[in-house]
């Protein structure tokens, strides 16, 4: 066989499009990770709101006894 | 433990025998299936490689029916609690259920490869072909048994079991496919059978011994409760 | 805490990777047979290499679970698999384009070694199916676990199956990987060691976010109460803080 130095041009698509698969699911997993930071981004936002609420409510009622509980 | 196996086993098998429910649909399903072959592959007989491929593909999709089957009436009736609360090894009951699957699917043998042997397969399937057609068959209903138990096992718990079976165990089983039909494809040569792969009938018997010990080891935690 | 050894866990497996590729790229010599192509190798075999061993830590971790009824077992097993099957779908993939550059098909049945990953792949692709269809969370991280160490065990008993059924007509580059010459041995294990470090990256990302989440789901119920969770039906298991 002779070398495949003549068959560079074609044979170099298939080597980048293996490793561009490589790259796809690597970007793929970190779009969806991405998401989920997102969720994880919204829920300690909520969670922050909710604490401040604890502290400094605006119904004056639950204060009381928050204030006895802490 | 043996009697324990062997009460399981007797009631197993007296269930099938009071309402045969199993066993003739496998029987069935199994001879509609050789017909679908014949159209199919639109041929009046096979032999050689392509008859050891349609005889092991055959069993395989007619033994899924039975795995399917295995556990659901001690599932739906309360067969496994009266199991638990018995002082037995937990084991007792995959070797009794894989007994039983084996036997089911023996019988099923008596009625398919027989059919098979006169409706697809260009060689005769007596004396030596049938003898080792037989040895194979019965190392193949081995690893069969073994892992349909344990995928049925496994499934019956969950929501979607019928779908679930097929999907795990035919990946699991396709070694027992490979072992069969390389061991049966000499068997059906057209020219009369000729000697059992050794080889075939080795990695047969390793895949029965390695499942047979790893279905033992893990099928405790399939039954706690 | 895992998320404390990502930053240099990251910056490892960059400079590994990209040492590893460049390596394959530039210094590698080209292969007589294959040419250009057989660069595809650099890339699909640690990859596959990598998928399988993690297939069978998340076995060993499941035997794990099923000692200790720890439920971190579980959790590690499942996310070492999940992390295996994606890396699975790249072996395929590359597979089938280095089948295609070499033979012309975009699948071809003599190699064992790919049909072998094949069945495993569509094996493991039932794990989370399995997983999901099970609702108490209990019995769900038991059989899954169960399943995992059939899996596992299945593993080696497949490749030897599928390997004594192929007649090895055209031996490919990457069953004779023991015997490739220097440069090339180089890239191949720098590559490797590439592969490995971001699996382990992987693996420690995703267990990172599932701590966070544990962590969440507990801070929350401590300010909202118990209603403040909704709980869905999912196939992950979640760790309870």
């Amino acid at each position: 066989m002779i070398l495949a130095s003549n068959a560079l041009p074609d044979n170099a698509g298939y080597v980048a499009a293996a490793y561009l698969v490589f790259l796809a699911l690597l970007v793929i997993y970190i779009g969806i990770m991405a998401y989920k930071l997102g969720r994880v981004e919204r829920d300690v936002v909520e969670l922050n709101r909710l604490a401040d609420e604890d502290r400094a409510p605006a119904v004056p009622a639950p204060a009381e006894e928050e204030a006895s509980h802490v | 433990m043996r009697r324990a196996v062997s009460a399981l086993l007797r009631k197993e098998l007296r269930l099938e025998l009071r309402t045969p429910q199993v066993i003739p649909a496998m029987a069935l399903f199994s001879i509609t299936t050789l017909i679908v072959f014949h159209f199919s592959l639109q041929a009046n007989s096979v032999e050689g490689a392509l008859a050891a491929g349609v005889l092991t593909v055959t069993l395989l999709f007619s033994s899924i029916l039975g795995i399917n089957r295995l556990f659901v009436a001690d599932h739906e009736e309360g067969g496994f609690d009266g199991f638990l609360l018995a002082p037995v090894d937990r084991t007792a009951m995959l070797v009794a259920k894989a007994l039983a699957l084996g036997a089911f699917l023996v019988v099923l043998e008596l009625v398919a490869v027989p059919a098979f042997g006169l409706m697809l397969l260009d060689p005769n399937l007596t004396g030596a072909a049938l003898g080792q057609t037989v040895v194979v068959l019965l190392l193949a209903d081995i690893g069969i048994a073994v892992v349909g138990t344990l995928v049925g096992a496994l499934a019956i718990q969950t929501r979607a079991r019928d779908l679930i079976v097929p999907l795990i165990a035919l990946p699991l089983l396709l070694p027992v496919v490979i072992g069969t039909a390389k061991a049966l494809a000499p068997t059906f040569a057209a020219a009369g059978a000729e000697a059992l792969p050794v080889r075939w009938l080795a990695i047969l018997g390793l895949y029965d011994l390695v499942f047979g010990l790893l279905a033992y080891a893990v099928f405790d935690f399939l039954l706690e409760d | 805490m895992y998320g404390s050894r990502l930053r240099s866990l990251s910056a490892a497996t960059v400079v590994t990777l990209i040492t590893g590729f460049s390596l394959a790229a530039f210094v590698a010599p080209m292969d007589a047979d294959q040419g250009f192509m057989q660069k595809i190798f650099y890339l699909h075999v640690p990859m596959a290499i990598v998928a399988l061993c993690g297939f069978v830590f998340g076995g060993i971790c499941a035997v794990m679970h099923l000692r200790t009824d720890d439920p971190k077992w579980d959790l590690r097993s499942y996310v070492a698999i999940h992390i295996s099957v994606i890396l699975g779908v790249g072996v395929l993939l590359t597979g089938a384009i280095w089948a295609k550059a070499s033979w012309g098909h975009w699948w071809v049945w003599d190699e064992p070694t790919l049909v072998s990953f094949l069945i495993i792949f569509l094996l493991y692709a039932t794990y989370t199916p399995l997983r999901f269809s099970i609702e108490d969370r209990e019995k769900q991280a038991r059989y899954a676990s169960v399943f995992a160490i059939t899996a596992g065990a299945f593993v080696p008993l497949n490749f030897l199956a599928v390997r004594a059924a192929t007649s090895l007509v055209h031996p490919r580059t990457f069953d004779s990987a023991g015997n490739l010459p220097g440069a090339m041995r180089t890239a191949f294990l720098v590559c490797f060691a590439g592969m490995i470090l971001l699996y382990v990256l992987l693996w420690q990302y995703e267990m990172a976010h599932k701590n966070t989440v544990a962590q969440l789901r507990s801070l929350k119920r401590k300010l909202a109460g118990d209603d403040g969770l909704r709980s869905r039906r999912s196939a992950a298991p979640e760790l309870q803080v």
